[in-house]
């Protein structure tokens, strides 16, 4: 039976700490793991959890991040509780199973510590590894700061193993800036933050030898068109469950999260859309904004990346105050609009407001996201209200050295 | 708002010093942070870690500052590092240093119109003569807390003691004694 670990009210922790104390509360049967820098702590504590007797799962050292999915994949499927870490490379590296995972409804849990991806070698966040899984069929979280990193990891447990979703989860948080930054946590006990979670249940387990099951078939023409058309119905109808999750979370513990935050949209003239830590900078940023110079800027969040929260999105971009609508990507698009830029573009598309739209790449391979630049952003899309028309290129670069880089003028005046 | 900037170099505990410092301030009720530009930083080469204190959650992640403490925890880094970047007329130093106040500040030009913002002590001489090494994070939250009055030597003694809490007594003992003297030594 395993110990149980002495929390004080408030801890000062970074986000790998919190992960990896959410990673040991829900008593994961298994986790099969290969360290890699941003995340390596996560491992690395979770590991002492071990020796120390504060868990009773299994802890798989594998030889690389490939074999650490795939593990996953196995004791997943096996019937247990499953969960890893990576970054990165480690990310790329893995991609292959990830489909596997989720293609099989295994529940996995994937704590993520974005980290940009090589060449050149980077070790610092950006949302590259991020944006790597957006196609895979995973349920992507995003905590913007320690606390939420511990938050989310427990609700990722509830989310991907409920009976009606059954599918892997990843919670991501952003490296260094959040997942080596300590800050007050409060954590949860450990007996209240187990009963949250919930006792496991296995669904076709491997280990059932009562009722044998295949996983991971081959299916041709015949089948896997339907196959892949129900998981992305399971993905599209996990919405009501992370609500309902996030519902039960405060109910709980206060702190509230939604699919979408959204801060100061009911008036705001101006919108920033934005992932991870940058998020709270830029709500800084906004009020100090409104005070100082009167300009109305809202700040709007896919807290949940995927399943894309195409509904929740284009309900807070429909208000009759909004004009202009900037999108930050921190990721490299590799001769595209940003992701962001393309997914909220097309449900402000639908909207009656109709707003301008604006892309900036910012914070590759860890580049400061300043209060100052943030409000510079803001002024800029202020302009464009003004003005009515977008008065830059749609595509920018935020922070970087060298000579303005821009892409695209609006065909609109 | 306090804004702390450590310049040290990796290895000299700036990061767990900036953590310890965060764990005792968020005992009394205040949120904190603490964190540092390491990286693939190797041992001895220059660094920066970082606190931020406030009554309020503290929701800026951005990593530069203008900060209210510079602590320079290496001597030979008041030297070489930019330790009066993005300064303000209040910005404080409290410097590890064998020298006096007035040599220190005779050789780095930067600091000479802020002769009454700097602090110095020897965290160096002192970690050595008490922890047996130089380990000079300890010391320098001893001269911060006289230098800003942020909490009473005997609170912060007591508090740093259940941070440290899963090293041997002996340990503990002497950054103790390193925290107090370095609370009277500062000038």
């Amino acid at each position: 039976m395993a110990k149980e670990f002495e929390l004080n009210e408030v801890e000062v922790w970074d986000g790998n700490y919190a992960a990896s104390q959410a990673l040991r509360q829900a008593q994961i049967d298994v986790v099969a793991a290969y360290p890699i820098t941003p995340s390596t702590p996560i491992v690395e504590n979770y590991g002492a959890y071990i020796a120390n007797g504060y868990v009773d799962g299994e802890f798989v050292m594998v030889e690389s991040e490939h074999g650490a999915m795939s593990g996953c994949v196995g004791a997943s499927a096996a019937g247990g509780r499953v969960a890893t870490a990576t970054s990165s490379q480690g990310f790329a590296l893995m991609t292959e199973v990830l489909y596997q995972a989720s293609g099989m409804r295994l529940p996995i849990v994937l704590t993520v510590v974005n980290r940009a991806l090589a060449s050149p070698l980077n070790v610092r966040g950006d949302h590259s590894d991020m944006y790597l899984g957006r196609d895979s069929g995973w349920i992507q979280i995003d905590a913007y700061d320690a606390q939420e990193a511990y938050d989310l990891a427990l609700c990722a447990f509830r989310i991907g193993e409920h009976l009606d979703v059954r599918l892997p989860v990843m919670m991501h948080q952003d490296g260094f800036t959040t997942s080596h930054k300590a800050q007050n946590v409060y954590p949860l006990k450990d007996e209240v933050a187990y009963k949250f979670v919930g006792d496991y249940v296995p669904v076709n387990d491997m280990l059932d030898f009562s009722r044998p099951v295949t996983h991971g078939a081959q299916t041709e023409e015949d089948w896997h068109y339907e196959h892949k058309a129900k998981q992305h119905k399971a993905l599209m109808d996990s919405r009501s469950v992370i609500d309902e999750v996030f519902a039960d979370f405060k109910a709980l513990t206060g702190r509230e999260y939604k699919r979408v935050e959204s801060y100061m949209m009911e008036d705001a003239e101006v919108a920033l859309v934005l992932l991870g830590s940058s998020v709270e900078t830029a709500v800084l940023a906004a009020k100090q904004l409104r005070e100082e110079e009167g300009i109305k800027v809202g700040i709007v969040s896919p807290r949940c990346f995927r399943p894309f929260p195409y509904d929740l999105i284009r309900e807070t971009l429909d208000t009759s105050s909004l004009k202009v609508v900037s999108c930050l990507d921190k990721s490299a698009p590799g001769g595209a609009m940003g992701a962001l830029f393309n997914e909220v573009s097309a449900a402000a598309y639908t909207t009656q407001a109709r707003p301008m739209m604006t892309n900036y790449i910012y914070g590759l391979g860890g580049r400061d996201f300043a209060v100052d630049e943030a409000k510079r952003i803001m002024r800029e899309q202020k302009a464009h209200a003004d003005a009515g028309h977008i008065t830059t290129p749609i595509q920018q670069f935020s922070g970087l050295r060298g000579p303005k880089l821009g892409f695209f003028e609006t065909r609109r005046s | 708002m306090v804004e702390i900037r450590w310049h040290s170099r990796a290895g000299q505990g700036a990061v767990t010093g900036a953590k310890g410092l965060g764990s005792v301030v968020a005992t009394t009720g205040k949120q904190v942070q603490a964190y540092a530009l390491y990286g693939s930083a190797k041992r001895g080469a220059a660094m920066n870690a970082y606190n931020r204190i406030d009554d309020e959650p503290i929701t800026n992640q951005e990593t530069k500052m203008f900060p209210d403490f510079v602590f320079v925890i290496d001597p030979a880094l008041a030297f070489s590092d930019d330790i009066t970047k993005n300064d303000k007329p209040g910005t404080q130093y409290i410097i590890t240093t064998h020298l006096s106040k007035e040599d220190l500040i005779s050789q780095i030009p930067a600091l000479q119109d802020k002769a009454d913002r700097v602090y110095v002590v020897d965290c160096m001489q002192i970690s050595l003569d008490t922890i047996g090494r130089a380990m000079p994070n300890t010391p320098i939250l001893g001269a911060f807390m006289k230098v800003s009055k942020m909490y009473t030597l005997d609170f912060f003694l007591d508090n740093m003691k259940k941070v440290l809490a899963k090293f041997p007594q002996k340990i503990i003992d002497a950054n103790m004694e390193a925290i107090t003297r370095a609370y009277n030594e500062v000038k």
